[in-house]
């Protein structure tokens, strides 16, 4: 297991009142993807619970493009991972985010 | 001078040879017919050492018992031997090397024998002729390789010893003809004898000998995919190559390989490509094996024509009832041919697209791995430019034209395109800086590293992230960036040089799913016109009936 914390400065958020929302399944190859409100309307909080420790730099690489791309300010996101690859992890944050969005 | 009472030139020297081996293997036969008990004998008596020998097995129908039986020949009277095959897939095939009684072997695809052939080549038990393209083999049995002997695989004989190999007719015919032409000799194995052959694909007077085989030749289910396996990422790629490849070119006419990358493209036909007004527009005509996966779309009437290099288990009934669709005899059952669909898929195909384990930065593709000698198959021929095809179709003409740089002679082009999952399990990179089958030619000190397709003849490349045309692309170095651009979060990917690739993008030489009217969201399990292998038997009306492995009901 690994565990870290990041936390990126964006864009404010625009509108209150998300709920929170919940993407995928922890299985192998797969990962949960929980996005609640946060306080700090400028800031985007990522943390990481991976079963496969040592790919720190793809998971910075991965998350610091998500945050650039979508300007998400005051979410919290929380995500187990269980060996997903890069490409199922950005598809499941894209989908719990557009969750996230369009369920407020 | 009477120079030929001297020193007598014979033109007659194969035939007179066969002949003796013929008079020598009569002891053991009745006519053409040989006791299963007798097999071991007779292969003693028609093999003499240093034959050619070619073994039927390719990575579906296999000569099992033959090969099984030539294990079983004493190694001082059956030595020596030049093996020539398409697929070394069975242990039988390395047990004959191991037991010292082959020197050479010339073939095709190793593919689960990889690693012992590679082991046995590092121990210089076995030199490697060449390793070739099914189409390239086949070629040399009729020009330097022609086999001394044949050991091949039918379904059935009658007492004449005319042979029906029926739906997996696969790769015997080009053997046997090379073989029976050029006064070789022709021993199958026949899974039964009957007295009247549903139809006849081998005649008698190209067959030296038949034996009945105790047990039914294998067949590998090989093109079988469930999908109930195939991801979302999966469903992602198809998505981009239906809307980013497909439809851009119109493609009609295509080969698809094997795998759940294009599994996924056969069953999105009949839901999103249909949704977006593609049926009749794109995937009417194929080379391809008889996919179950393709039976949805087959149904929903998104396709003309299939021709095949071999059947597929379970597929036979459903083959059988759609004879407009498959190349069917009169019989009711399909005849495929690997050599005659392989040259379709070269010359007729206007689209290749197939999943490998590495791409490098100038686009070159391997499957290889270091320790393994997997070897080639058909992709090759399936995935290059048919630099000798004059006929023109739109896509070719449109691929042709965006590769021209400016050329003044205007000339087509075939589509190649490489479709992966930028990490594989266990974050394998399918991007990398240097190919393993570098180490692998140098290990295995092979002339060249074994490359499945080569860089100047792919055309795309698709992942999750998205597509890039590398037609497109003026110089080397963009050609570099384009596959930087799609090869997400690897070690390549990560490198990228973003102003480029955006640049890229700008240009449409570079594109992702937002650039494509992709909402990524949309890449759900609902597309899929079959979900799991109950599906398709639904989808089929009951006629496919899928081997026992697959079925979880």
């Amino acid at each position: 297991m690994e565990h870290f914390t990041l936390s990126y400065t964006t864009t404010p958020r625009l509108q209150e009142g998300h709920l929170p929302r919940l993407c995928g399944v922890v299985a192998s190859g797969n990962l949960e993807v929980l996005v609640e409100p946060l306080d700090a309307a400028d800031l985007c909080l990522i943390e990481v619970n991976t079963s496969a420790p040592g790919f720190r730099v793809i998971w910075e690489a991965l998350l610091s493009d998500f945050v650039e791309r979508n300007q998400v300010g005051g979410v919290q996101i929380s995500i187990n991972d269980a060996g997903a690859t890069p490409a199922v992890v950005g598809l499941r944050l894209d989908q719990a985010l557009d969750a996230y969005r369009s369920g407020l | 001078m009477n120079q030929s009472s001297e020193n007598p030139v014979m033109w007659d020297a194969l035939s007179r040879n066969s002949t003796a081996r013929l008079e020598r293997g009569a002891a053991f036969a009745r006519g053409r017919e040989v006791a299963t008990e007798d097999i071991t004998r007779l292969l003693e008596a028609v093999i003499e050492p240093g034959d050619r020998v070619c073994i039927e097995g390719n990575n579906q129908k296999q000569a099992d018992f033959l090969s099984r039986s030539l294990l079983k020949t004493d190694p001082s009277r059956v030595r020596d031997l030049h093996l020539l095959q398409s697929v070394l897939a069975l242990p039988e095939h390395l047990d004959i090397i191991e037991r010292g009684q082959v020197s050479r072997i010339d073939f095709s695809f190793s593919g689960p024998q990889a690693g012992r052939l590679a082991a046995l080549v590092e121990q210089g038990r076995i030199t490697i002729g060449a390793i070739h393209t099914y189409l390239e083999l086949f070629s040399r049995y009729f020009i330097d390789l022609t086999p001394r002997v044949a050991l091949i695989a039918a379904q059935a004989a009658d007492r004449e010893g005319n042979l029906y190999t029926g739906p997996n007719t696969e790769d015997t015919p080009a053997i046997v003809e090379a073989t029976a032409f050029k006064s070789g000799i022709v021993i199958a194995q026949v899974n039964e004898v009957v007295d009247k052959l549903p139809r006849v694909d081998i005649p008698a007077d190209w067959v030296s000998y038949f034996v009945k085989a105790p047990t039914p030749h294998h067949i590998e289910p090989l093109f079988t995919r469930d999908p109930a396996h195939i991801t979302e990422i999966q469903i992602l790629m198809a998505m981009i190559a239906i809307k980013g490849l497909y439809a851009e070119y119109g493609i009609t006419r295509l080969n698809h390989g094997i795998g759940f990358d294009t599994a996924a493209i056969e069953l999105l036909l009949p839901t999103y490509a249909a949704e977006l007004g593609l049926k009749g527009k794109i995937c009417t005509h194929w080379a391809l094996n008889p996919h179950p996966t393709l039976i949805p779309a087959i149904e929903a009437g998104f396709v003309k024509s299939v021709h095949s290099f071999g059947s597929e288990v379970g597929m036979e009934r459903y083959i059988s009832a759609r004879p407009d669709i498959f190349f069917v005899g009169n019989d009711g059952s399909m005849r495929s041919n690997r050599a005659f669909s392989q040259a379709a898929g070269h010359y007729a195909c206007d689209l290749f697209i197939g999943s490998t384990l590495q791409i490098d930065l100038e686009g070159n593709s391997s499957t290889a791995t270091k320790g393994r000698i997997s070897g080639f198959g058909g992709a090759p021929n399936m995935g290059s430019d048919a630099r000798g095809r004059r006929h023109a179709s739109p896509a070719w003409l449109r691929a042709g034209r965006e590769g021209s740089r400016n050329r003044a002679m205007p000339r087509g082009r075939k589509l190649v395109a490489q479709i992966v999952e930028t990490n594989r399990e266990q974050m394998q990179p399918a991007f990398v800086e240097r190919l393993d089958a570098w180490e692998l030619a140098e290990s295995a000190g092979m002339e060249l590293p074994p490359v499945m397709i080569y860089g100047d003849d792919i055309t795309h490349i698709i992942t999750e992230e998205g597509i890039s045309n590398l037609l497109l692309c003026e110089t080397a170095e963009e050609r570099e960036q384009a596959i930087r651009g799609v090869a997400g979060y690897t070690a390549v990917g990560m490198g990228r040089d973003r102003r480029m690739v955006e640049n890229l993008r700008d240009r449409g030489i570079v594109r992702y799913p937002e650039d494509l009217g992709i909402n990524k969201r949309d890449a759900n399990r609902d597309l899929l016109a079959a979900r799991n292998i109950k599906d398709l038997v639904h989808a089929s009306g009951g006629l496919y009936s899928p081997p026992r492995q697959f079925r979880n009901w």
